[in-house]
């Protein structure tokens, strides 16, 4: 430590002779002496490079690897960058360079799958959307094995679509919200208006945190464990009553499990933020409590609750798993989430992928559940995106008179 | 004509009282929003209650069901501890390979990045989180396994004297490593999202102190963030893996599933929630109770997990941002 220290305080100071003679490398600026010359990266890069290919090749025998050229060559350049610091400069200082390589490296992994999954999504699923545009009107109804066969033996264009899995989805979501809004709205008003923070409310905070971790497969065990039992204890058990279990709304209600959590922790970060200075003149003026709260909390606070609730819908649009096991699934289209098993999208891409329509060509099968795919990710996107801009357009100013 | 001075003598109709809408509206609105409070409790003791109902057939078949024993095994202990099993193992390499790599893109957004940078990475993590978890399945199952068979090979050809890289390599790639890389990626901007918060909160007079110190900025993280953050670390890295555990698509799509095996490169193993998913739709009867069962069992681990994290993060709310 003392000797690096000691190093760096010599090449702080100043030394004309050096740059007089030209044998510095930065012309002797006082503050960048001692370190190395700023090409040296682009040396090290190239050199790692250079060895990276010698490795690949001998290592991997057969046929040149771009990916393991590339993988050997970052880690080259990282530890020659630390060991060419070291030399040239200080530890301290080749330890802090290998750390931002590092980190750097992490982002760049990061990238590697996301990028990945979005090209892969795009490059099948936009092709088979533009050419088979019917995808999007027709459902499974008149599709089966032969259908899928011939498109691959004969060419014939892709038949069905998923028109279903869109209309459930909707549908599902639409009740999921209507039942989980007024609950988490109303709770989260509770909370911040009401609570005076007593173990009530630090246990229903406590357990919404809870809530969100919940597995999604667990809530959907959940509403079918719940509809189970309220169908055989009040309708009945037989068999036609126990297929009456599984149905659009068992689906929303499992939904709602995993959304109410959401909606509550982001209404109630809204309310709180709203001025304990507007209610304040309102109950001045003789206003009632609730009415303070329908007409000068919520108001305020509307756009920053809309945003939470589209987020929320974004999450839950993208469910698998609960409404596999809650509304099964389904080739034809419905309306009804009352009666009977109903197609979500992502519950369809799933079945598309793991139960290919036609078992011995499963390639039509694939194309559609891509196309889906790129549909699902474009739906979730846009509500992202609409929640960002409800956030941001109709935010209240936050300027005081 | 007599009601309306009836009326106007009437202190209930009076103007003052008039114009602040009537009580009853403030208690109903009261109930209402505590009922709401109350409800959620309730939902989640439902929960716990359903699941507990509907699996004692196959926790003790001879005491609730008309049968000796479960269907797809001797006992339920047997049927399901391999399964937890195949569920911790693919949470632990998601956590392994998540951790460090989620860290490193909390501290580049935080610390490394210019901020004309750091801010999209900042959306481009999100988005990440936004994509739906089948659609991770569909990539694992159809892109990254197929990518990755060449280098389960050759973990197989080096390292095949370690428990977890014996056995045949599978050709399809479809394993349990490749469900713990696609769950990785997926728990990746979870704990992203809460380092960065956190790691953003550190006291902008230690970072300059330490700076000032002559600290070089690896040091200066290294002496004033990570302490500050350390509590918010461990429990945003529990979080995530509450939500590897209980993650659905990515296994079932992923995994050829089987029998329990140590092995990662070979196909085998499965997952509780990839089980439920994979036999749900067609149980009935006493597989459904099984099924159920093992959802309990699942919901017990995943419960205890995000108990210990949100514990530490209410414990240290004071000075992290994990919350």
């Amino acid at each position: 430590m003392s000797t690096a220290v000691k190093k760096t305080v010599e090449g702080a100071s100043p030394d004309p002779k050096a740059s007089k003679n030209g044998k510095s490398s930065r012309n002797g600026n006082a503050f960048t002496a001692g370190q190395k010359p700023r090409w040296v990266w682009a040396v090290v890069l190239a050199g790692a490079l250079v060895v990276g290919a010698g490795i690949t090749v001998v290592l991997g025998g057969e046929g040149f690897s771009v990916t393991g050229w590339l993988i050997f060559s970052a880690i080259l350049y990282v530890i020659g960058m630390y060991v060419t610091t070291r030399v040239m400069e200080n530890r301290r200082r080749a330890t802090d360079g290998l750390w931002r390589n590092l980190v750097w490296a992490a982002f760049v992994v990061a990238l590697i799958p996301l990028v990945s999954l979005l090209w892969t999504v795009f490059a099948q699923g936009l092709p088979t959307l533009i050419a088979n545009p019917s995808l999007l009107t027709e459902d499974m109804s008149t599709t089966n094995g032969a259908t899928d066969q011939a498109t691959v033996d004969e060419g014939e264009s892709l038949a069905g679509g998923f028109v279903h899995g869109l209309i459930g989805t909707l549908m599902i979501t639409v009740l999921a919200t209507l039942i989980s809004v007024p609950i988490g709205l109303m709770a989260s008003i509770y909370l911040t208006e009401y609570s005076r923070g007593g173990l009530f409310a630090r246990s229903i905070t406590f357990f919404v945190d809870v809530m969100t971790g919940i597995p999604s497969i667990v809530a959907g065990l959940f509403a079918f464990a719940a509809v189970q039992l309220f169908v055989t204890t009040f309708i009945g058990t037989g068999p036609a009553q126990l297929q009456m279990v599984k149905m659009g709304l068992t689906a929303s209600i499992a939904l709602s499990v995993l959304m109410i959590p959401v909606v509550v922790r982001s209404t109630e970060e809204m309310l709180r933020v709203v001025p304990n200075e507007l209610r304040e003149a309102s109950y001045a003026l003789g206003v009632r409590k609730w009415q303070t709260i329908m007409k000068v909390v919520l108001p305020t606070s509307i756009s920053g609750i809309a945003s939470g609730v589209t987020l929320a819908i974004a999450r839950v649009a993208g469910e698998t798993a609960p409404i596999l096991v809650t509304a099964g699934f389904l080739a034809t289209t419905t309306w009804n989430p009352f009666n009977g098993w109903m197609t979500a999208l992502p519950v369809y891409i799933y079945r598309q992928l793991i139960n290919p329509t036609a078992p011995g060509a499963p390639l039509p099968s694939e194309l559609r559940a891509w196309a889906a795919a790129l549909v699902l990710i474009v739906i979730v996107m846009l509500l992202n995106l609409i929640a960002r801009i409800v956030a941001k357009a109709f935010a209240p100013t936050k300027t005081g008179r | 004509m007599t009601e309306q001075v009836t009326e106007a003598r009437d202190p209930k109709s009076s103007p003052i009282t008039k114009s602040s809408g009537n009580a009853s509206g403030d208690k109903i609105f009261a109930g209402l929003s505590y009922g709401a409070g109350a409800l959620i409790l309730v939902v989640l003791a439902f929960v716990a209650i359903f699941l507990v109902t509907e699996s004692l057939p196959a926790l003790a078949p001879t005491l609730f069901s008309d049968q000796d024993s479960i269907s797809s095994a001797d006992n339920f202990w047997v049927y399901v501890v391999p399964l937890i099993g195949g569920t911790i193992m693919a949470s632990f390499i998601a956590i392994l390979i998540a951790t460090p790599v989620a860290i490193g893109i909390a501290l580049y957004i935080s610390h490394y990045a210019p901020r004309r940078i750091s801010t999209p990475v900042g959306y481009v993590i999100d988005l990440l989180a936004a994509i739906p978890s089948v659609v991770y399945g569909a990539w694992g199952m159809l892109t990254l396994s197929t990518a990755l068979v060449p280098v389960y090979g050759w973990l197989h050809d080096v390292l095949g004297f370690i428990p977890f890289f014996s056995g045949d390599p599978s050709t399809t790639g479809r394993t349990l490593l490749t469900s713990g890389v696609v769950l990785a990626v997926m728990i990746l901007p979870i704990i992203t999202a809460l380092c960065r918060e956190i790691f953003l909160q550190t006291p902008k007079l230690h970072e300059e102190a330490a700076l000032a110190l002559g600290a070089t900025q690896w040091e200066m993280i290294r002496m004033t963030v990570f302490p500050f953050a350390r509590a918010g670390i461990i429990s945003s890295v529990m979080l995530g893996l509450g939500r590897a555990l209980g993650e659905t698509m990515a296994v079932t799509l992923v995994l050829s599933g089987g029998v329990f095996t140590l092995s990662l490169i070979s196909s085998g193993n499965q997952t509780i929630p990839s089980e439920i998913a994979l036999n749900f739709p067609e149980a009935f009867g006493m597989r459904q109770s099984e099924l159920v069962a093992a959802g309990l069992m699942l919901f017990i681990i995943t419960l205890a997990v995000n108990m210990v994290a949100r514990a530490i993060v209410n414990r240290n709310k004071e000075f992290s941002g994990a919350n």
